[in-house]
């Protein structure tokens, strides 16, 4: 049984239709990636699946249990964690007190100091920052910050939306490491990018996504192979 | 490490004609001639001499911040340029005033005023008096500028407690005499304003505890010791504060405790708006509606009158507060997928619906409609009544002290982590695991719970209240006296209060200029000192985070 198991969304912002019934599944200790062009759905779908969006049909199943009633703040006791799209820090507060908002779902204490320092250890720029007010940090650092905080909820489950988004070619790189490296430690993650190159080299399947809807799913390897995928997304005529 | 542009003569004829132009729209609206009438030090100088005076003082000492440090010759020529320029635009409205009839399109534009801008010595001889005292006033202004802080900051404080004592001579005049007698007061006052000498005594003394304060503090936060002494410091400071207030009343009289227990009202619902606006974000306009209900709440069930259930004062507050609390959730519920604008627009109306529901016949039976509520009493233990503004002091007090504690509490707590994290994103905030209903229907409980405990105690201080009180204005002004304070500081709280409640109290005859002044400071203020007058850290992070980059510390 798959850890995450998604059918059928279709998902509305007023009366236009985003999501046209997306399916996908990501298996535990996988990185999945979920790649398209601009508007696709791609974050639309991120928000569905941990319900800060509403769903008007299909069923978001973790771990054979249906979601349904499940609110967005619920979800972070699930296990289901997420890196908001565009560096979503609490731009008021400091980076540590970022970092333990992100803990805020956590009552055991040694856990959560054991998760800070996994988190210094991965982004040493944060601990040198702790005490820096986030919305000041540079857009490479709140996108750490970003990961980060959803470190410190501990999820199984990590749902990124383009955490290489406006980085540096070198910082790009260093995320994907970090991304293997979280992955490693034993968090399954569903990665949204556009960055398709990059996501297929760490992801282990991929989806595919066109105006809402799943029109290719494959391995990440055969993704890459793939001639549509190639043309559009990878620039390789 | 800034760089700042340096100023060019072009920039000096601006600023000099810009504080010239502000004093002259407050002489045509007639504002400095009323203020004439206040002498601040006899046969010196009025109020209007100081509002006069001010622009072209403050400009050349702005621009003199604007000239690099080692050019001070220059920086103390442009100061005087500036004052100068600044008085050409009132030379040219006393000489029109002198040659033509321009009353009839300026009305204010009177003799009384004329005299007060050339000092009273005629056309020629005046304007030119004028024109020398802007001009050295903008030099010292600017030589003022240039001195080391050590220096600066005992001059600007002890010129601040002269002119406070001077602008409030009269109040200070009965409090000495009350104390002191009639002989202390003849030797330090003369008519209503401070005499010469006493002016310049207070001026010295205050400058000069100012400098041995500023010798005395240490400089920074680094060894252990200092932050002992700093600590040590604080700690005293705070019980001197407070064995000040427990005795306050005696010595304020009670006049000024009257006044000081309107701000404190004014405290009780700044803190609780704080809650709501400051902490958690949600921009309330109808705070007033919460102030309303604890009063009427408070009336209903302790008037004596035919409408009242004749509880005593301290049965009724819990009941009181808890309606208003109640009252704070039901309006929670319609506005929690609102924000910002809309959020704004939807508490304005509930404001309006309570007063206008307190107005209304329907409740007329049990609210007494525009007649109000009678005959409530005033709070009382074991037979002691609390019926002069000196002991209501002390309900107000335990209100000012209950309420700040809670804030400040609050503030620390995760509910308040979850307020500031909701504030700066929603979402991201919900996905941490913040449950937003509840997280926004306790900051309108909180809030309410405050503004309630307020009108509580409101209405058993005037012991009779009506529909009328408890307009748009009073959520204005709670909102306005955070802001000026510094949204999310607790001390800003206070710090607003006093200026923005207590001052006008002080300022009654300049009642008609009342809002004129009111907007003329938000503005000012938003400018200057836009985080408020006591920021509290966060603000101040924010807003100048980009001056000065954060020391990276690191262990
Ligand atoms: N709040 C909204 N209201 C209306 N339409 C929206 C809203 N948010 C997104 N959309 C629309 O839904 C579609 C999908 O948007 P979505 O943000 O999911 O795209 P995306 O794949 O994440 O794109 P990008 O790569 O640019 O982030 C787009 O056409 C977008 O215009
Ligand atoms: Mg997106």
């Amino acid at each position: 049984m798959a850890m995450l198991e998604v059918k059928n969304l279709h998902t509305y912002y007023g009366n236009i239709q985003a999501l046209q019934g997306i399916s996908l599944e990501v298996e535990e200790g996988e990185i999945v990636t979920l790649i398209g062009a601009n508007g696709a759905g791609k974050t639309t779908t991120l928000r569905s699946i941990c319900r800060l969006l509403d769903p008007r049909q299909g069923s978001i199943i973790l771990e054979g249990e249906d979601l349904a009633n499940c609110k967005a703040h619920e979800m972070v006791y699930k296990g289901v964690a997420m890196v908001p799209e565009g560096r979503g820090v609490f731009s008021r507060l400091t980076v540590a007190e970022n970092l333990d908002m992100g803990a805020f779902s956590r009552d055991d204490a040694s856990g959560v100091r054991q998760d800070l320092e996994r988190v210094y250890n991965l982004f040493p720029r944060l601990k040198e920052r702790r005490a820096q007010v986030a919305g000041t940090l540079s857009g490479g650092e709140q996108q750490m910050l970003a990961t980060g905080r959803a470190l410190m909820a501990h999820p199984r489950l990590m749902l990124m939306d383009e955490p290489s988004m406006g980085l540096s070619p070198i910082l790009v790189e260093d995320t994907f490491e970090t991304i293997k490296a979280i992955n490693k430690e034993g968090t399954t993650i569903l990665l949204v990018e556009q960055n398709a190159t990059m996501a297929f080299s760490v992801a282990d399947r991929g989806y595919v996504l066109q105006t809402g809807e799943i029109i290719l799913h494959d391995t990440a390897e055969n993704l890459k192979t793939n001639e549509m995928v190639q043309k559009a997304y990878l620039g390789i005529e | 490490m800034t760089i700042t542009k340096s100023i060019e003569i072009r920039d000096v004829i601006k600023f000099g004609l810009l504080a010239g132009v502000i004093v002259l729209s407050l002489s045509v609206i007639g504002f400095i001639d009323l203020l004439g009438t206040r002498e601040l030090v006899a046969g010196m100088f009025t109020l209007g001499h100081i509002f006069m005076l001010a622009a072209p003082f403050g400009m050349a000492f702005v621009s003199a911040g604007k000239v690099s440090a080692d050019e001070k010759n220059k920086a103390l020529g442009y100061g005087f340029l500036i004052g100068v320029i600044a008085a050409l635009p009132l030379v040219v409205l006393a000489i029109l005033a002198t040659s033509f009839d321009i009353r009839q399109f300026l009305p204010n534009v009177s003799p009384s005023l004329i005299s007060l801008l050339t000092f009273g010595q005629g056309l020629t001889v005046g304007s030119l008096i004028l024109v020398v005292v802007t001009g050295i006033l903008g030099l010292l202004a600017a030589g003022l500028h240039t001195l080391p802080d050590r220096f600066q900051h005992p001059l600007i404080t002890g010129l601040g407690w002269m002119l406070i004592a001077g602008t409030f001579s009269e109040i200070l005049l009965g409090r000495v005499r009350a104390f002191f007698g009639r002989g202390v007061v003849k030797l330090i006052f003369a008519g209503k304003a401070l005499n010469p000498i006493a002016a310049l005594i207070i001026f010295v003394l205050a400058a000069g505890i100012t400098y041995w304060l500023d010798t005395r503090a240490p400089k920074k936060e680094e060894t252990v010791e200092d932050i002992k002494k700093l600590q040590k410091m604080t700690k005293i400071r705070i019980g001197l504060g407070i064995l000040l207030l427990l005795v306050s009343p005696l010595i304020l009289g009670t006049y000024l405790t009257e006044v000081a227990n309107n701000v404190g009202l004014y405290v009780i619902m700044g803190l609780g708006l704080n809650i709501v606006v400051g902490f958690a974000g949600l921009l309330d306009l109808g705070f007033v509606a919460f102030f309303a209900i604890g009063a009427f709440a408070m009336g209903v069930l302790t008037s004596e009158g035919h409408l009242g259930l004749g509880l005593t004062f301290w049965t009724a507050l819990p009941f009181s507060v808890l309606a208003s609390t109640l009252a704070g959730v039901v309006l929670g519920i319609p506005v929690l997928g609102m924000r910002g604008d809309y959020l704004a627009i939807v508490t304005l109306g509930f404001g309006e619906i309570i007063r206008i529901l307190a107005l209304s016949d329907m409740l007329k039976p049990y609210i007494g409609g525009a007649q109000g509520i009678l005959q409530i009493p005033k709070p009382s233990i074991m037979g002691f009544e609390f019926i002069q503004p000196e002991s209501l002091f002390y309900i107000v007090l335990l209100g000012v002290l209950l309420a700040a504690f809670i804030s400040w509490r609050l503030r620390d707590s995760r509910l308040g982590r979850q307020w500031m994290a909701m504030r700066d994103d929603e979402d991201v905030a919900e996905a941490m695991g913040i449950n937003l209903v509840s997280t926004k229907l306790m900051a309108f409980a909180s809030g309410a719970f405050f503004g309630g405990l307020a009108g509580a105690i409101f209405a058993s201080k005037l012991t009779s209240i009506f529909p009328h009180s408890f307009n748009l204005i009073v959520s204005i002004n709670v909102l306005s006296l955070i802001i000026v304070g510094g949204l999310g500081s607790l001390p800003g709280v206070v710090v607003g209060a006093l200026i923005l409640v207590g001052l006008p109290e002080l300022l009654r005859e300049f009642a008609e200029h009342r809002m004129l002044i009111y907007g003329a400071l938000l503005i000012v203020m938003m400018l200057a000192k836009p985080e408020g007058f006591w920021p509290s850290e966060i603000i101040k992070r924010e807003l100048h985070a980009h001056e000065e980059p954060e020391p990276v510390s690191s262990d």
